[in-house]
C-alpha cells in the first residue's frame, strides 16, 4: 500500500500523473514536466514535498546534541528562525542523509529530513538521543503537511494567500523563517528560485493549495522538482550521494565544518580521508541525454580515468543536456570528458555548478 | 484520445501507415508518447538503411527515459523527418503526424500481421490494467 499526503485526492482532482516515488503516492506531473519547469523560472509553482519530514527536538541543551549529531556547525545558527544545511554521517563519514535544521529556539529545532530516509533518520536520532541526551523529546511530525512555492513571484503570491504573511517574512533573507499563525514559512527551496517552502496542519494542506492555485501559481510535480534541482546543481539523496560516499567526494564539503573544537560523528573518519573523487558539472557538448549511471570514461595527460553520472537529464532551461558526474580529482573545470552513451563515446565539457540560478544561465 | 483506424500498430508502439506510392510511414503512437512524457530527443536512421522487422533503429527521449524505437516491418529507409529532432515536442502534440521516417517494404506480407485499430486498442487497454 502506497503512502499518501495529504494532497492525494487534490493532486488527482487536477489531473497529476502519479507516481510511486519510494513508497509514496506521488504527482510527476500535471499534464507537461516542462511547462511546470518554465513556470517555476519564471512565475511561481508549487510541489507538494509532505513525503519529506518535519522532525522537532525540544528540551534542555537542543544545541549540544546537535553539535555531535550533524557535520555542519549549529553553532551558526544564532538568530531565532535560521537554518542550516548538513549531512549527518556513519561514523565511517558516509552520508546518512542531507537535511535541514531550523533554530526556533534553545529549547526547540526542527530537522526536515527527505522522505526515503526517515525512518532510519528518526531511528538513529532517537539511538543517539537515548545514548547522549534521554531527556530530549523527537517527534517525527507527520501530522503536518510541506508546500513548497518556488520562482520569482512566488513569495508575492504566498502573500496574497495567507493574512499577515507579508509583513512577518518580507524581510526573511534566504534561510530564515517566520511563523506565522498556524504556518511555519522558510525562505529555503530546491529550485535555485526565490520562494518559500511552508509548514502547515495537514487537514489545512488542501484548502490552502487550491487557494494558491487560484492566485496564479502552477501545481508542478517531481518530474519538474528533479530537473529544476539539477539545473540549480542540488544533489539527490539517493543518487548523488548515500552511504557510502562522504561529503567532501559529494560537492558538500562546505557544509563540514572541521575546523571548530567540537567533535561530531564522522568527524575522525572525514579528517583521515584523502580525497580522490569529487562531483562535478557536466555539460553535453553532442547530441543526446546525459542520464545517471552512465559512465566516464577517457585519458588525461595519459592517465586513464573513469567516473560515473550520479544525476543527468535534459535542461528545459538551457535546452541542453547537463549532469552531475563523480569524477577523479584529476579531472579540472574546463576539461572535455567523454560519457559513454547508447555504446557512443559523447563529448561533454567540465563545469563548475550551478547550471542555472534565479532564472540565469552560469554555465 | 481515439486510435486513429486508418493506421496498423506494432506492439512496440509504433503506428504504420501506408502510402500511395507503396511506401510506409512510421511514427510513434499517442500512447507510446504519454508514457515517455515531453519528448527531448530524437535520433533517426539513415537515408539507405536496410531495416529488418523488430530492429532497433531510432531513439526516443523524454524528460523522463530513452525508449528504442523497432521497424514495424523490413524495409528501406527512404525518407526521414529531419525538422523533428529540433522540435521533438512535436510528438507530443501530434504523435500521429509526427512521423520519424519511411520505408520502402521489402516484405509487404509482414504488414498484414500487424494490429489494426481495435486490437491495439485493446493491448493499451490491458496494459493499463
Amino acid at each position: 500500500m502506497l503512502k499518501m499526503t495529504p494532497l492525494n485526492q487534490t493532486h488527482r482532482d487536477m489531473n497529476a500523473k502519479m507516481v510511486d516515488f519510494g513508497g509514496w503516492d506521488m504527482p510527476l506531473h500535471y499534464g507537461s514536466q516542462l511547462d511546470e519547469h518554465h513556470k517555476v523560472r519564471q512565475d511561481a509553482g508549487m510541489f507538494d514535498v509532505s513525503h519529506m519530514l518535519p522532525v522537532d527536538i525540544k528540551g534542555d541543551n537542543v544545541r549540544d546534541f546537535l553539535r555531535r549529531l550533524v557535520a555542519n556547525n549549529v553553532d551558526k545558527l544564532t538568530l531565532p528562525g535560521k537554518a542550516l544545511y548538513s549531512c549527518m554521517l556513519t561514523p565511517q563519514a558516509g552520508i546518512i542523509d542531507d537535511l535541514i535544521i531550523y533554530f526556533l529556539s534553545e529549547t526547540w529545532f526542527r530537522i526536515v529530513v527527505n522522505a526515503g530516509t526517515a525512518d532510519k533518520d528518526v531511528a538513529w536520532m532517537l539511538k543517539k538521543r537515548d545514548e547522549w541526551a534521554p531527556d530530549l523529546e523527537i517527534t517525527p511530525r507527520r501530522d503536518l503537511a510541506m508546500v513548497a512555492v518556488q520562482g520569482p513571484n512566488a513569495r508575492a503570491k504566498v502573500w496574497q494567500v495567507i493574512p499577515n504573511s507579508q509583513s512577518a517574512t518580507e524581510e526573511l533573507k534566504q534561510f530564515q523563517s517566520a511563523v506565522v499563525g498556524q504556518y511555519f514559512i522558510a525562505r529555503t527551496g530546491y529550485t535555485g528560485e526565490d520562494g518559500f517552502e511552508i509548514i502547515l496542519p495537514a487537514a489545512d494542506a488542501p484548502a490552502f493549495w487550491k487557494a494558491l492555485y487560484a492566485a496564479g501559481v502552477a501545481p508542478a510535480g517531481l518530474g519538474a522538482r528533479d530537473t529544476l534541482r539539477l539545473e540549480a546543481g542540488m544533489n539527490l539523496y539517493g543518487q548523488d550521494m548515500d552511504e557510502t560516499k562522504n561529503p567532501l567526494e559529494s560537492g558538500l564539503a562546505w557544509t563540514v565544518d572541521l575546523k571548530s573544537e567540537r567533535d561530531f560523528i564522522g568527524k575522525q573518519a572525514l579528517s583521515d580521508t584523502v580525497v580522490t573523487h569529487q562531483l562535478v558539472g557536466l555539460v553535453l557538448v553532442d547530441r543526446g541525454v546525459l542520464r545517471s549511471h552512465q559512465q566516464v570514461a577517457g585519458q588525461k595527460d595519459d592517465v586513464e580515468y573513469s567516473g560515473e553520472i550520479t544525476s543527468g537529464g535534459f535542461s528545459p532551461t538551457m535546452n541542453q543536456s547537463i549532469a552531475l558526474a563523480r569524477v577523479p580529482t584529476q579531472i579540472t573545470i574546463g576539461d572535455e570528458v567523454n560519457v559513454i552513451v547508447r555504446d557512443k563515446k559523447l563529448r561533454a565539457k567540465v563545469v563548475k555548478y550551478p547550471f542555472v540560478r534565479n532564472g540565469k544561465v552560469l554555465v | 484520445m481515439s486510435i486513429p483506424t486508418h493506421l496498423k500498430y506494432s506492439k512496440s508502439h509504433e503506428w504504420v501507415k501506408s502510402e500511395a506510392d507503396g511506401t510506409v510511414t512510421v511514427g510513434i503512437t499517442h500512447h507510446a508518447q504519454e508514457l515517455l512524457g515531453d519528448m527531448v530527443f530524437i535520433e533517426l536512421p539513415e537515408v539507405g538503411r536496410v531495416l529488418k522487422q523488430k530492429e532497433e533503429c531510432a531513439v526516443a527521449e523524454s524528460v523522463k527515459a530513452a525508449a528504442d524505437v523497432y521497424s514495424p516491418i523490413s524495409g528501406e529507409v527512404t525518407a526521414v523527418n529531419s525538422p523533428l529532432v529540433d522540435e521533438p515536442g512535436k510528438i507530443n502534440e501530434d504523435a500521429y503526424s509526427a512521423w520519424l521516417f519511411k520505408l520502402k517494404p521489402s516484405n509487404t506480407a509482414e504488414l498484414d500481421g500487424l494490429m489494426d485499430a481495435t486490437a491495439y486498442n485493446e493491448l493499451v487497454e490491458n496494459e493499463d490494467h
